[in-house]
């Protein structure tokens, strides 16, 4: 009861404070557009030569063709990559990450999926992150990373050979890079479960409040 | 206690939400969102029309892909080498792979057939099979890596197109060798003169120690093993040296007309 009552005070005096900056709701809503048009083209592209028995539904895939997704591919790759950059350097500079995603200890991180799981873990404080939370930022952050690397090493396996050679090879390396896509999926739809969940975390996210 | 909560923290109304969102969006990347999302499905395939050409965002791919050439340019290493492999990695069988079956690929008479050199050279001489086969030949086997994402590994043995461009005098400082071929449809595509120097691009002539078997593109193949696929042309009828960006079979198409490795 008390901390709930503490939870409501900071909810009424924190409607004044900005829970999401401006500068990461941008960044956050640039890279959502790129992350999509990087994912549909993506699949429309995997479907050319499939690394696994399946397909991606035409519904689902953007480009038409391997020729036009190749094309969406290469375009939003500039979006993805330099509004990815902005965010890591105004991450590192701000002092954003570090106040955020630290400390993260897998004690911490246990217990605080115990808590998730027995509905006793709080979001009254959105500037907080929980130990899951920060552990789940801190994971899409470095596999972000990941994609954008195996992506690299996939265009340019001759320029950028000692890229491609750290993935296993060309072959090896269209592997990783889509299995960094379908840990971005697992996370996206974890991520607007829990924004649904929590409708205030994406309202904070929307008008920063 | 929940009556409370839900007095002191005000609902969110999903359409002003959606709408707020959307406005965070800088405008190019909203549009081609939208355009992206529109294209989807049964509404470009009822309409037989592309929804994406009123907002020209085939105009802006078009023009991004040839930045993307300008940018792949400048990071051509023309000294960098594609990686060689051992023999026990040449992929068996190697696939035979065009927009057309196996059974129509052009059939060419090795006796009859020409080479043509025109464009920006001192001899314009045509060659006949023979008299290429005659040029000091090297092996190398390298990796072939196809724009739809499936890579082989083969062994190629010709001459190095680089030596044949000085042997006939070639203005090197042109800007594309561009190759035709006896494919139908006609076949044919540009190659940067960058690339074209590259001491791994290479005419060749046999493969995996054979004569070039006619699936991979007897009598002349242009094997380029830091470009896709696409760009190593095969049953090569002639090569020009311009200065003029003449297009090519796939690239007006839409691949990217660098596509490097």
């Amino acid at each position: 009861m008390s901390s709930l009552a503490a939870g409501d005070q900071s909810s009424i005096t924190g409607t004044t404070d900005v829970i999401q900056p401006v500068w990461v709701r941008t960044v956050h809503w640039i890279n959502a557009v790129a992350m999509i048009m990087m994912i549909m083209s993506g699949w429309q592209i995997y479907n050319a030569s499939p690394l696994f028995d399946f397909r991606f539904s035409h519904t689902f895939t953007l480009g038409g063709w391997l020729g036009g997704a190749l094309l969406w591919h290469f375009a939003a790759m500039w979006l993805l990559v330099v509004n990815g950059l902005v965010y890591l350097a105004l991450g590192i500079a701000s002092g954003r990450f570090r106040n955020k995603l630290l400390p993260l200890s897998p004690s911490g991180v246990i217990a605080d999926t115990k808590a998730a799981l027995t509905g006793r873990l709080a979001h009254d404080d959105l500037r907080h992150y929980n130990q899951v939370q920060k552990l789940l930022y801190a994971g899409i952050i470095l596999v972000g990373i990941a994609v954008v690397l195996t992506g690299l090493s996939i265009w340019k396996p001759v320029q950028l050979q000692w890229l491609t050679a750290l993935f296993g090879g060309y072959d090896n390396a269209r592997y990783v890079h889509f299995i960094c896509m379908s840990a971005i999926i697992v996370f996206l739809a974890v991520h607007i479960a829990l924004s649904v969940l929590v409708p205030k975390s994406l309202r904070a996210m929307i008008i920063g409040r | 206690m929940g009556r409370l909560r839900s007095l002191l923290i005000p609902g969110v109304d999903q359409k002003l939400l959606v709408k707020d969102a959307a406005r965070l969006l800088p405008d190019p990347a909203r549009r081609r969102f939208i355009a992206g999302g529109a294209s989807l499905g049964a509404l470009t395939l009822l309409t037989g029309c592309d929804v994406t050409d009123s907002f020209s965002a085939d105009d802006l791919l078009a023009k991004i892909s040839k930045f993307n050439d300008a940018v792949q340019a400048a990071i051509f290493n023309p000294n960098a080498l594609a990686p060689t492999y051992p023999e026990s990695a040449i992929t068996k069988p190697f696939p035979f792979n065009a927009y057309y079956d196996e059974d129509e690929a052009p059939e060419i008479d090795g006796k009859t057939w020409k080479f043509e050199v025109r464009g920006l050279v001192e001899n314009k001489k045509s060659w006949t099979l023979e008299e290429l086969t005659r040029l000091p030949q090297f092996t190398q086997i390298t990796r072939h890596i196809c724009v739809e994402g499936w890579s082989a590994i083969g062994s190629w043995t010709g001459t190095p197109l680089r030596d044949f461009l000085k042997l006939v005098g070639a203005d090197t400082s042109a800007k594309y060798c561009w190759f035709q071929c006896a494919d139908k449809d006609g076949y044919n595509s540009p190659l940067d003169m960058a690339t074209a120097l590259h001491p791994q691009t290479q005419m060749s002539f046999k493969f995996a120690n054979d004569t070039l078997p006619r699936a991979y593109g007897f009598p002349m193949k242009i094997r380029v093993p830091t470009k896709l696929g696409f760009k190593n042309p095969k049953y090569v009828l002639s090569m020009e040296v311009t200065n003029e960006y003449k297009g090519g079979y796939w690239e007006d198409q839409g691949y990217n007309s660098f596509s490097g490795s």
